[in-house]
């Protein structure tokens, strides 16, 4: 078996030696340094640029503006394209804009010889603002008499939406009734979460070029397709005037699941005859002008009935998006869709978002695409109500969560196989959950410890809200290895090391006889929409499985040429067996060479699938954390933390434990100390570096624990499914549990960091 | 790449004087922590810099005078510091301020000559020093001069010393650490790779049975603009009880401190960390001095 095997990852050696290549490592011919010029309001209008001073510049070659620019709007999430003029992305930028946004908006460029040529040169610039007060909340933003961000969103809002489950079996008129009713337990809260950043290693950085009238575009991204689309998009010029080369990067967590800094960098070379122009976009400029994940504020309520059943619950988000829509409204709306999704309403669902156009970063898809934030609120107030109920904030998960067999009322996704159970008693155990919450219970003093829990559940890829299509091509080397083409990313997820071997699988070879291409040209790369929504390892698999047992399919006939005396034939290893002995016939290389080179019959043997997956299937999990809490000074030490994840079948067990020690990373950070900080009169990013902006450091982590539990999904290519995003989702709140549990005090807003706990534990009379 | 519009790379502690005499605009570089962060930042963009790097032969290393008082070289390490024999032997708690700066390999280029000279509150040798009452030896082109560190900091990142002047010595006189035990938080939102929100450094002086403050120091980091003693919670536990001393040193110390609000952390958070931590730090320095607490 192939897939289970605990193999290294296929990139392993050359990225511990340095011997991969990234996109800053490849160019060795002459480049020209773009920068770029940024607004030092966060809301009006440019009026005049002066560029004069800096286009006399020695070593400048030119200097382009927001007056400059083709006259386009584009999008840019990575959403695959939709032939349905509703559902595609809204176009709301231009390359550099007028309209200033954002504090930081793209307003010009500078193309120079070198790059502090063109740093100096952006300072001689001079710009004539019109100033609009800053708008940073929601709340500011849909007052009346604000003024529109976006002209087409007069009341700044770009999205709402009201859902109601249907009641047809129901005395209740809706889901308020519900709540209403005295018979059932009332529950009110309100929770929120904060801005934070993906901080990939390797910051956004390409270069672009021209050849033969066509441009091209190297480029740090988990999407080079979706990258050739926008930047035709955005140039007005046809896709296929555009090659997209996508080589190793240094991570993306969905930031670079958008086109950020392409269409620019495309359009600037075309404006300096073809020349080779590098945009290296700096970690500050990441903070500012890239992505990052949603503020939403979050006002739920819950019925309740005496046996502790969910009847009802209502969930009303407020997203805050920034000045771009970005992937806009979809990732609230996968936020309410995953807060009901979680448990059953045996009655009824009401769930309201919004989605609202400030001044602030613009977010845009992070690891989660909204799950995150929606866990921490759902996650917590299961935890308040079980507190408030004396229940056992355990058995109360438990016995609302989703069954075997759910289906959307919305969006038909079907729970196809659940662990869930088997999860949170593994995880229980591990954290020795019973013993230390009587342990911990009525503590004193000022250092104090408790344990507390979450679950989640995560959908595997888009469909049906988006198309899920992959493609894969297989090519049979002369040695009986093979070629594996994709167009799904490797983005230090290990996609390139899971897909080997699912394509090892399915021909019937080993994974070292697999050899993966790991750049994407667009030019040459099969298409897929890339690396995002945890989809590869399903949707790609399919396709992988596809086009490997075609080519499995076509190794064995013209085996059959080649043996046309023997038994039943298949391909075992490395050689053609005889099926039911299992008697090695031929040397599958011997295969390979004949039919490359018969003088008879010569084929090249490869294959072709798309796997269009009309699908999908729930992932599972839960997070379990011990901490110990300095109360005077609002300190927070995680002790021990546990995920268990039912991802179904592991194609890679080691690769499986590696990606949830990542996300149970961000988590901690997510929940106890990362936070966007904004200047509340100006809009401007404060802490935009990585010494103010709190990444939490080695030192800051507990041993990480990541178990498993392997259940088969039948709508896998291999029985698998999500696990990219998951492990960072229900962290914080299991956190935020235990913090409760330990102090007493409800902390209902993110980060914990130590202000914030040191003011909860003062008000809470702690301190 | 870094907008650097000059580098002198000087032989000498006397041809860095006279390079910086030359050219008084000029700004020294040592580790260089600080300063190509400030160069990238575009703050100090297309400056000329007068390199002390080389000179290590001159400026680096911890030395104990025959009067016992102990000699540290501008130039050493953050690492140097902490693992001279020296400072382990006799002032351990400076040594464990500087293991706190930055990273392991910020504290293997970071020199504590540039912690001291930038005259930044957060320094993690600076509220140690203060409370050691450490004495700056700078030589000009007219000579040595010596300046307690008391009077060292003139505002925020500035400090005594002309710009054709060096840092050439931090003396810490023995009156100041012998008979003394002390601690250092670093109150941080990290364990690692941060600035301090909060620095504390407490020395103490414990009677002959361990059980009273016969003297202590407290200093503090970024409880002000610059590094700063708290005297009158230094006054306060004097002759007291060490667990008396304890419980009022906090409080005491809030007559000495004003911390401001800052988008970092408000005045009130910054308050309650001054009030528990400076405890916290004598209780710490107390037990390592003998006291049974």
């Amino acid at each position: 078996m192939e897939v289970g095997r605990e193999l290294f990852r296929v990139d392993a050696v050359d990225k511990v030696t340095g011997r991969a290549k990234y996109t800053d490592d490849i160019r060795d011919g002459p480049m020209l340094s773009a920068k770029i010029l940024h607004s030092t309001i966060a809301n009006g209008w440019v009026k005049r640029i002066d560029t004069s001073a800096a286009q006399a510049m020695p070593g400048v070659v030119k200097v382009l503006t927001c007056f400059d620019v083709p006259d386009i709007q584009y999008p840019t999430p990575g959403h695959p394209w939709s032939v349905e003029k509703a559902h595609q992305d809204v176009c709301d930028r231009k390359l550099l804009n007028r309209r200033v946004r954002i504090y930081g908006d793209d307003i010009a460029a500078v193309v120079a010889e070198d790059p502090i040529t063109a740093q100096r040169a952006l300072e001689r610039i001079r710009v004539e603002y019109e100033e609009y007060p800053p708008v940073l909340t929601p709340e500011a933003a849909m007052a009346p008499g604000t003024e529109p961000i976006h002209t087409e969103h007069p009341d700044n809002i770009l999205a709402h939406m009201d859902l109601r489950t249907p009641m047809p079996e129901s005395d209740f008129q809706s889901v308020e009734d519900v709540l209403a009713c005295p018979a059932y337990h009332r529950f009110q809260g309100r929770y929120a979460t904060q801005q934070v950043q993906h901080c990939h290693l390797e910051n956004p950085i390409s270069y672009a070029y021209m050849e033969g009238g066509r441009i091209t575009v190297v480029t740090s991204t988990q999407i080079p397709h979706i990258v050739r689309r926008v930047i035709g998009q955005a140039l007005g010029i046809g896709w296929g005037q555009i090659r997209v080369i996508k080589p190793y990067i240094g991570g993306g967590f969905g930031n670079k699941q958008e086109v950020l800094y392409e269409p620019l960098n495309a359009w600037l070379t075309t404006q300096v005859g073809g020349r080779c122009v590098k945009l290296d976009i700096s970690r500050e400029e990441t903070f500012q002008n890239t992505r990052s994940r949603h503020p939403i504020a979050f006002d739920v309520e819950a019925a309740v009935d005496g046996d502790g059943f969910l009847m009802a619950r209502s969930c009303r988000a407020v997203s805050n998006q920034g000045g771009y829509a970005s992937h806009g409204n979809a990732i609230v709306a996968n936020a309410i869709t995953g807060f009901r999704q979680l448990y059953l309403d045996r009655i009824g669902h009401h769930s309201e978002a919004f989605t609202v156009y400030t001044n602030i970063p613009s977010p845009g898809a992070m690891r989660g695409y909204g799950i995150p934030q929606a866990n921490f609120a759902l996650e917590c107030m299961m935890e308040d109500i079980a507190r408030e109920m004396g229940l056992d904030p355990i058995e109360f998960r438990l016995q609302n969560a989703m069954p075997l067999g759910y289906v959307d009322p919305f969006n038909g996704i079907t729970c196809q196989s659940t662990g869930l159970a088997e999860c949170v008693a593994k995880g229980r155990e591990f954290i020795r959950w019973d013993e230390l919450r009587a342990r911990y219970q009525d503590q004193t003093g000022p250092v104090r410890r408790g344990v507390g829990m979450a679950v989640f559940s995560y959908k595997t890829g888009v469909y049906p809200i988006s198309l899920e299509t992959a493609s894969a091509r297989l090519i049979l080397n002369q040695d009986g290895t093979v070629q594996l083409q994709l167009g799904a990313t490797e983005i230090g997820q290990g996609g390139d090391t899971v897909f080997s071997q699912m394509a090892a699988q399915a021909v019937g070879i080993p994974t070292e006889d697999v050899h993966i291409v790991s750049t994407q040209d667009t030019d040459v790369a099969p298409f897929d929409t890339g690396a995002y929504a945890s989809r590869q390892t399903y949707v790609t698999g399919h396709a992988i499985k596809q086009a490997g047992e075609q080519l499995r399919g076509r190794i064995l006939s013209y085996a059959r040429e080649m043996l046309p005396e023997a038994g039943a034939l298949d391909l075992r290893g490395r050689d053609i067996v005889d099926a039911d002995t299992g008697e090695a016939l031929l040397p599958l290389s011997q295969l390979a060479m004949t039919a490359f080179y018969s003088l008879e019959h010569s084929v090249h043997i490869t294959a072709e699938a798309t796997s269009h997956v009309k699908n999908n299937t729930f992932s599972f999990g839960c997070c379990f954390a011990e901490v110990e809490v300095d109360i005077p000074v609002g300190k927070v030490k995680v002790l021990r933390i546990v995920n268990v994840h039912d991802s179904g079948r592991l194609i890679n067990p080691k690769l499986a434990e590696a990606q949830v020690h990542g996300g149970m990373s961000m988590g901690i950070g997510y929940a106890l100390s990362e936070e966007m900080k904004l200047d509340p009169k100006t809009g401007r990013l404060l802490n935009g570096n990585l010494l103010d902006y709190k990444l939490p450091t080695a030192m800051d982590h507990p041993e990480l624990t990541a178990l498993f539990v392997e259940t088969d999904d039948p709508s896998g290519p291999f029985g698998n499914k999500a696990l990219g995003e998951p492990p960072a989702i229900p962290v914080a709140p299991a956190i935020r549990n235990a913090v409760l549990h330990a102090t007493g005090v409800a902390v209902n807003e993110l980060p914990m960091n130590p202000q914030r706990l040191v003011e909860a534990f003062q008000k809470g009379g702690l301190i | 790449m870094y907008d650097i519009a000059s580098i002198y790379q000087a032989v000498s502690v006397a041809d860095a004087i006279r390079a910086l005499e030359a050219d008084p605009s000029a700004l020294v570089i040592a580790g260089g922590t600080d300063v190509l962060i400030k160069i990238r930042e575009g703050k100090l963009a297309g400056c000329r810099l007068v390199s002390i790097h080389e000179l290590g032969e001159e400026l680096s290393g911890v030395t104990q005078a025959p009067n016992g008082d102990i000699e540290i070289g501008p130039l050493t390490t953050f690492r140097g510091v902490t693992f001279s024999k020296i400072i382990r032997g006799n002032i351990p708690v400076l040594g464990e301020a500087t293991d706190q700066a930055g990273g392991p390999q910020l504290r293997a280029a970071g020199t504590i000559g540039g912690n001291v000279c930038n005259g930044i509150t957060s320094a993690d040798s600076a509220s140690t020093l203060m409370a050691l009452d450490a004495v700056l030896r700078v030589r000009g082109p007219r000579g040595e001069r010596e300046v307690p560190i008391s009077q060292w900091y003139k505002g925020v990142g500035k400090v005594d010393l002309a710009p054709y002047e060096l840092l050439v010595k931090i003396v810490i006189p023995r009156d100041n650490y012998e008979g003394y035990a002390g601690h250092y938080i670093k109150y941080a939102q990290r364990s690692a790779m941060d600035i301090a929100t909060l620095g504390v450094s407490c020395l103490v002086k414990l009677s002959g049975d361990k059980k009273v403050v016969e003297d202590a120091a407290l200093a503090f980091g970024v409880a002000g603009p610059v590094p700063m003693r708290a005297t009158s919670a230094e006054a306060a536990v004097r002759g007291l009880p060490v667990e008396q001393a304890v419980t009022a040193i906090g409080k005491a110390a809030l007559e000495d401190v004003n911390p401001r609000t800052s988008w970092r952390a408000s005045k009130e958070f910054r308050i309650q960390l001054v009030e528990e931590l400076s405890g916290r730090a004598l209780a710490e320095a107390a037990r390592r001095g003998g006291a049974a607490i």
